[in-house]
């Protein structure tokens, strides 16, 4: 039988038109766009064919603001060390919140230890952040806001182009980590208030090594890659052409079947909340359900722990992703969902369900099937399920 | 992830269960890392004729109960005490680094049931078997780093002392 893909927030597999036009750039042997001989010129064409449509993805002015990382990671790294080095004679304050991914919570923490002041916001029961508190952590030292568009473990997506508005009143510079987000919802740049946005193309079935990263024109920021003038001279490194056409075929095609795609992820995001209860019992949906991305649902399993849930599914032919401390390196609970206020048993039996293009009804329902089974075979194992 | 023994031991649990009039009853656990453990024993003639467990927990946490109460299972009260959480994990043929302390807790578990039976039988009076709420052991537990072993101050949950590095969760 198929494995059942439900972990797309971990990785999508390439779009089959992806995967041909890469193939045939391998077959091609571009030159590096830097050249000046015809071969590069002609690299050089196709880069800013892929930049052009990225801008046009995100709603960009200008191409020259899109900046191609490696990935998300990377452009995330560069906003937020980019910015703060090139504007640390303004000030040495930086705001986030507590739900951040690891690249924004691990670059803040490399400049806290360099003397740059961190605040991180709490967010509500609801896993989202309160713009008038973005407000009220405001000084006159605040140069940079980092808070994420939706969360990669919650599918929370937050009110970005509110905190955009205070940002832009106040003169402070706006990042937002969409990596989760671009290519599968309706997002732009200029509605959105944001000056730095980074992306990945994986989230929407371009290659993995293909980020980039949003720089609003007039943005102070220095490169993290210091080298040659490639990207506008804010990235420096022969790029990853290949990749990068890649890409703007995943660019394309998630222009074009944006709203296809998302109704049919929301709708089995919704088949699978209306069906939970028929199998399940004592569960805690963690998403909210107001604003989130269409294809994540985090759920938690009371009583039992997530990596044996996902062991047994993946036994099953299923794949998901979960945030039990057991199956992360650090085997702590995590920083997401504690925020949210669950306990750390709670927390243990979480499950990240994340869909694709690919996944139908019938993968729902076997899914459901199967989670029924294992939850009764681990309930009837857990200590704390007798004492409930 | 797991080898072909624990992965049996976590598909096929041996020994799943309560045994409702006990004369032993021990648990241990850890919620902040993740797993609880309980072990019920039957005892006949200082020898375990019975043996059973619950356990909230990772695969390898109910791979090291199961191994256990098959270990345990027959052996007198002198023998079973012998056992440890290393002889546990090495009868499974080793488990992952950083599932050692945290879900090796079979052979604890073990112990304190046999404790319980003797201070029953001592009319020691204790008061047990407990069974708090999760977040109420979160306290006094302790976590090890997945790297070097040593372990984490709960001043600094994120960062290992020992060997500088950073335990946040890792990345999607």
């Amino acid at each position: 039988m198929a494995v059942i893909n439900l972990d797309h927030i971990s990785s999508n597999p390439l779009l089959p038109e992806v995967k041909e036009v890469m193939i045939e750039a391998i077959q091609n042997d571009y030159h590096n766009p830097s050249s000046q001989h015809k071969a590069g010129e002609y690299a050089a064409e196709l880069l800013e064919n892929s930049r052009n449509t990225t801008a046009q993805l995100l709603g960009a002015k200008d191409s020259r603001e899109i900046v191609f990382t490696s990935c998300g990671t990377e452009s995330i790294n560069h906003a937020i060390k980019g910015v703060a080095l090139a504007n640390e004679d303004k000030g040495r304050h930086i705001i986030t919140t507590n739900i951040e991914h690891n690249a924004v919570i691990r670059s803040l923490k490399r400049l806290s230890s360099q003397g740059f002041k961190v605040t991180s916001l709490p967010v509500d029961k609801n896993g989202r952040v309160d713009p008038a508190e973005v407000q009220n952590a405001l000084t006159r030292e605040t140069i940079l806001i980092s808070i994420m568009h939706s969360n990669n473990e919650t599918g929370t997506i937050q009110p970005i182009k509110e905190i955009g508005e205070i940002a832009r009143e106040k003169n402070v510079l706006f990042h937002t980590d969409a990596v989760d987000s671009v290519g599968i919802v309706p997002l732009d740049v200029q509605k959105l208030n944001v000056d730095l946005l980074s992306f990945s193309s994986n989230t929407f079935y371009g290659p993995t090594g293909v980020g980039g990263l949003y720089v609003r024109r007039g943005t102070k920021i220095f490169p993290l890659l210091d080298g040659g003038v490639q990207e506008n001279n804010k990235r420096a490194g022969t790029e990853n052409l290949i990749g990068i056409i890649g890409h703007k075929k995943a660019a394309e095609l998630a222009m074009e079947r944006m709203d296809s795609r998302f109704e049919h992820l929301n709708n089995l995001k919704n088949l699978l909340i209306k069906e939970l209860p028929q199998y399940l019992n004592e569960y805690i949906i963690n998403t909210n359900l107001e604003y989130s991305l269409p294809y994540l649902l985090n759920i938690s399993l009371r009583y039992i722990e997530g990596e044996s849930v996902m062991l047994l599914l993946s036994e099953e032919d299923i794949a998901v992703s979960t945030k039990s401390a057991c199956a992360t390196g650090s085997l702590r609970a995590s920083h997401v969902l504690l925020s949210l206020g669950l306990s750390h048993a709670d927390a243990q039996g979480t499950l990240v369900i994340s869909f694709g293009w690919e996944n139908s009804e019938e993968d729902i329902y076997r899914f459901l099937q199967a989670l029924q089974n294992v939850v009764q075979t681990l309930r009837a194992m857990s200590p704390l399920y007798k004492s409930a | 992830m797991y080898n072909e023994v624990v992965m049996d031991h976590f598909k096929n649990p041996r020994n799943v269960g309560e045994i409702e009039d006990a004369d032993g009853v021990g648990e241990v656990g850890n919620p902040l890392c993740g797993d609880m453990m309980t072990i019920y024993l039957k005892i006949n003639d200082q020898r375990i004729d019975d043996i059973k467990f619950k356990t909230f927990g990772c695969g390898s946490a109910i791979a090291v109960s199961s191994m256990l109460t098959e270990m345990a299972k027959g052996k007198t009260l002198e023998e079973a005490k012998q056992i440890s959480n290393k002889d546990v994990a090495q009868a499974l043929e080793g488990l992952p680094k950083n599932k050692l302390h945290c879900s090796n807790l079979g052979a604890d578990a073990l112990h304190m049931a046999i404790q319980d039976y003797e201070d029953k039988k001592a009319n020691v009076s204790r008061p047990g078997p407990r069974r708090q709420e999760a977040h109420e052991h979160a306290k006094d537990e302790k976590c090890y780093c997945p790297y070097c072993d040593v372990q984490i101050s709960e001043d600094s949950p994120d960062f290992c002392q020992a060997c500088q590095r950073e335990l946040s969760e890792e990345h999607e």
